[in-house]
């Protein structure tokens, strides 16, 4: 009977921290960036190959960033004209292609330091966090800023990375876009690129 | 005597257009197509010929000690602000040309001939850049279409003719080119290959400060082309706007119907 009730009390102990760990990240924005820059950080400086850092860096963005949104949001209008098994098919493969494209950005930098420098809060929806990476003798500094969604005030997500004043989010919007136009606004065209990306 | 007179209507244009209305439309974030089929042949030219010739001399720039790297980019960067004086008065932002000519100032005497930045540490922060191209953008002349340019890269109309603009008055083309001012100066050193060993070193100092920067946009794009362009016409508006988020001003509604569904 104690060895059963140990077992529960391991169990309950257990799921507290899972739950804990899923809902790790601050809800306070600035904290929130500050917390998932720090966790890049570590990953990025380990000694682990870059597929494991990629997976790491792939769990903290599914938890971070508002995939479905951006997949909609840069699929523009097109979205609003097609099946819902097209649009199933679209979400699967745009989260494959974000989480490589991030990685395979992030990756590139093995000791990046990126300070924090102060959020300004648009309205209720959004809140630009300030960050800076830092120069190297190599590199110039970077502006980065986070555009991060705070409707559900308890789980921020993040929108979109203005590096230099320039929205990634935009520019993916605009490169989708220009794929359908010069494709006679052929989704499965869009799809063979994606496919092409995820697969090379 | 044909410069003369441009320089007289580009100043006037500038003074009545800096003394009547200030209330310019703000600058899109698009623009369409001139030649797209040309344009997407002269990136990919462009992109090979970076391949052999300016991604490998930005690299070996790169590999030069760091003070050396520092000084002539500042150096390069201060003769450039000569350009950008002239831009900030046609843009009627004086705030900004006092800020560029005390830099100058500054940096071309106690920075010895602006090979380090003193101006910063006094408080004049280095701003961004100005081109005869903003400036009209400033004047409210419309983007026009888009386009990419041999060696020289994306641009639009207006920008095109900005860069045509810049020629006229930008001090150190003047200074180079014009032989009365070499008459003057009574020396051989504002020879014209100057000027082009100037825009040179400026290029190089840029192409090796986004060595990696373009590599992971050729990388990660899915259409290089087009990633290129919107990031061209979200710079051009972001510069002309004077904003510091080119997102800023974005059309949002796209994000509410997502947000509704």
């Amino acid at each position: 009977m104690k060895r059963v009730l140990i077992s529960f009390l391991l169990l309950f102990l257990i799921s507290i921290f899972a739950q804990s760990k899923a809902i790790a990240y601050s809800s306070d924005p600035k904290e929130f960036i500050n917390e998932i820059i720090d966790e890049a950080k570590v990953i990025l400086s380990s000694g682990s190959t870059q597929e494991i850092k990629a997976k790491k860096l792939s769990d903290i963005a599914l938890k971070t960033v508002d995939i479905k949104g951006l997949a909609y949001y840069t699929l523009g209008k097109k979205r609003k004209e097609i099946s819902s098994e097209e649009l199933k098919k679209y979400e699967e493969l745009f989260e494959k292609y974000f989480l490589k494209t991030f990685t395979s950005r992030l990756t590139d930098y093995s000791d990046p330091k990126i300070t924090v420098l102060s959020a300004e809060v648009v309205n209720e929806k959004y809140t630009i966090v300030k960050t800076m990476l830092v120069k190297t003798s190599k590199k110039p500094e970077v502006k980065i800023d986070w555009r991060v969604y705070t409707k559900d005030s308890g789980n921020p997500l993040i929108r979109d990375l203005i590096v230099e004043g320039l929205s990634l989010a935009r520019t993916q919007k605009e490169e989708f876009a220009s794929i359908l136009s010069t494709n006679d606004n052929d989704l499965n065209a869009l799809f063979s690129k994606l496919e092409e990306f995820i697969n090379k | 005597m044909v410069q003369k007179r441009i320089k007289i209507i580009v100043c006037a244009i500038a003074l009545v257009l800096t003394f009547s209305s200030h209330t310019f439309a703000k600058e899109k974030y698009s623009a369409n197509e001139c030649f797209e089929k040309f344009s997407r042949g002269t990136l990919k030219f462009n992109q090979a010929l970076d391949k052999v010739i300016f991604k490998p001399i930005a690299k070996g720039y790169r590999a030069l000690p760091v003070p050396i790297r520092t000084g002539s980019s500042n150096f390069v960067g201060n003769l450039r602000s000569l350009l950008t004086l002239s831009n900030n008065v046609l843009q009627g932002d004086l705030r900004g040309a006092g800020n560029t000519a005390g830099r100058f100032v500054v940096n071309s005497t106690v920075g010895i001939l602006g090979v380090f930045d003193p101006a910063s540490k006094m408080g004049l922060e280095k701003r961004s850049r100005e081109d005869f191209g903003q400036t009209l953008g400033v004047w409210g002349a419309d983007t026009g279409c888009y386009f990419v340019l041999p060696i020289l890269g994306p641009t639009t109309t207006r920008d095109a003719v900005g860069l045509v603009g810049n020629v006229f008055i930008d001090p150190i083309y003047q200074l180079t080119h014009n032989t009365e001012t070499d008459v003057f100066v009574g020396n051989d050193n504002l020879q014209e290959h100057n000027y082009y060993i100037y825009k040179g070193t400026d290029a190089v100092d840029f192409r090796s400060k986004n060595i990696e920067s373009i590599d992971s946009l050729e990388k990660n794009s899915i259409d290089f082309y087009a990633s290129v362009k919107s990031l061209y016409l979200q710079n051009r508006a972001q510069k002309i706007n004077n904003s510091p988020i080119a997102d800023k001003g974005q059309d949002d509604s796209d994000w509410e119907e997502i947000d509704n569904q």
